[in-house]
């Protein structure tokens, strides 16, 4: 009616529908203090990415800050019961790098990413969420993942902790 | 020429050869172990730990000794303070 199918446009001095009252953009907490927190959505779930999001996650908790690992779609398989002992997936972009990069880290004794988060568990506070559409897609339950993965959680809230971190990162 | 020869070591962990962040949790492990006043050293070759071991002690509010070369690798000594 207002031009939505594109064919009959609204007549001139027609009355627009009234939008919506606009959410409060303003921050949960007051003043500009931010939490000392690092949010991570996720989303990848090959080796070399996970290795990425563990290595800032064991960093962020050796300097005292805490850790939000919001895990989603990729992300979310990589924690699937077992799988991180027999998943060598890379970026398909550089994935003629995977063996090499494998083997160097074998023969380097380079902890996993599985290990870097255990060791970041250990030494700060650092809480694993796992998306709660991906968990319906996938048909899983939190019994179906790694015991490392806290709890199911939906975007909104780990947006309202991520609004108040001091670091939030996309991976 | 090491000058670690008068400062008293109660543990010395060998990091060497593991790489960032290996050395720094070393590191925060050690510390855990060690009461007030004892003094950890780490032995490291990996560079990028040579920036992390000293911002951590700071951070964490510990007594900072120095960095003391050796052939191939450094020795961080630092007191836990608290």
């Amino acid at each position: 009616m207002f031009g939505f199918d594109h064919q009959t446009p609204a007549p001139p001095g027609a009355q627009l529908p009234p939008l919506p009252e606009p959410l409060s953009l303003a921050p949960a907490t007051e003043g500009d203090q931010k939490a000392n927190r690092m949010s991570i959505v996720l989303f990848s779930g090959t080796v070399d990415k996970l290795l990425a999001a563990s290595i800032l996650a064991t960093g962020a908790a050796a300097m005292g800050m805490e850790v939000d690992l919001f895990l989603t779609t990729w992300g979310i398989v990589a924690f699937r019961k077992d799988d991180y002992k027999t998943n060598t997936r890379v970026s398909r972009d550089y994935e003629d790098y995977g063996p090499v990069m494998a083997e160097r880290m074998h023969a380097k004794h380079a902890p996993t990413w599985m290990e870097n988060l255990l060791g970041a568990r250990e030494i700060g506070d650092v809480k694993i969420a796992a998306c709660s559409m991906t968990m319906e897609l996938f048909g899983l339950t939190l019994t179906d993942l790694e015991p490392i993965v806290d709890e199911i959680t939906g975007v909104a809230s780990f947006v309202e902790r991520a609004r108040e971190s001091q670091i939030s990162l996309f991976i | 020429m090491s000058a670690t020869f008068d400062l008293a070591i109660d543990k010395e962990i060998d990091a060497r050869g593991s790489f960032c962040p290996g050395p720094l949790m070393e590191l925060i492990r050690g510390m855990k172990t060690l009461p007030v006043g004892g003094v950890l050293a780490v032995l490291s070759s990996d560079p990028g730990s040579a920036k992390d071991i000293p911002a951590w002690i700071a951070k964490a509010g510990h007594e900072y000794l120095g960095a003391f070369p050796e052939q191939g690798y450094t020795r961080f000594v630092a007191r836990k303070a608290r």
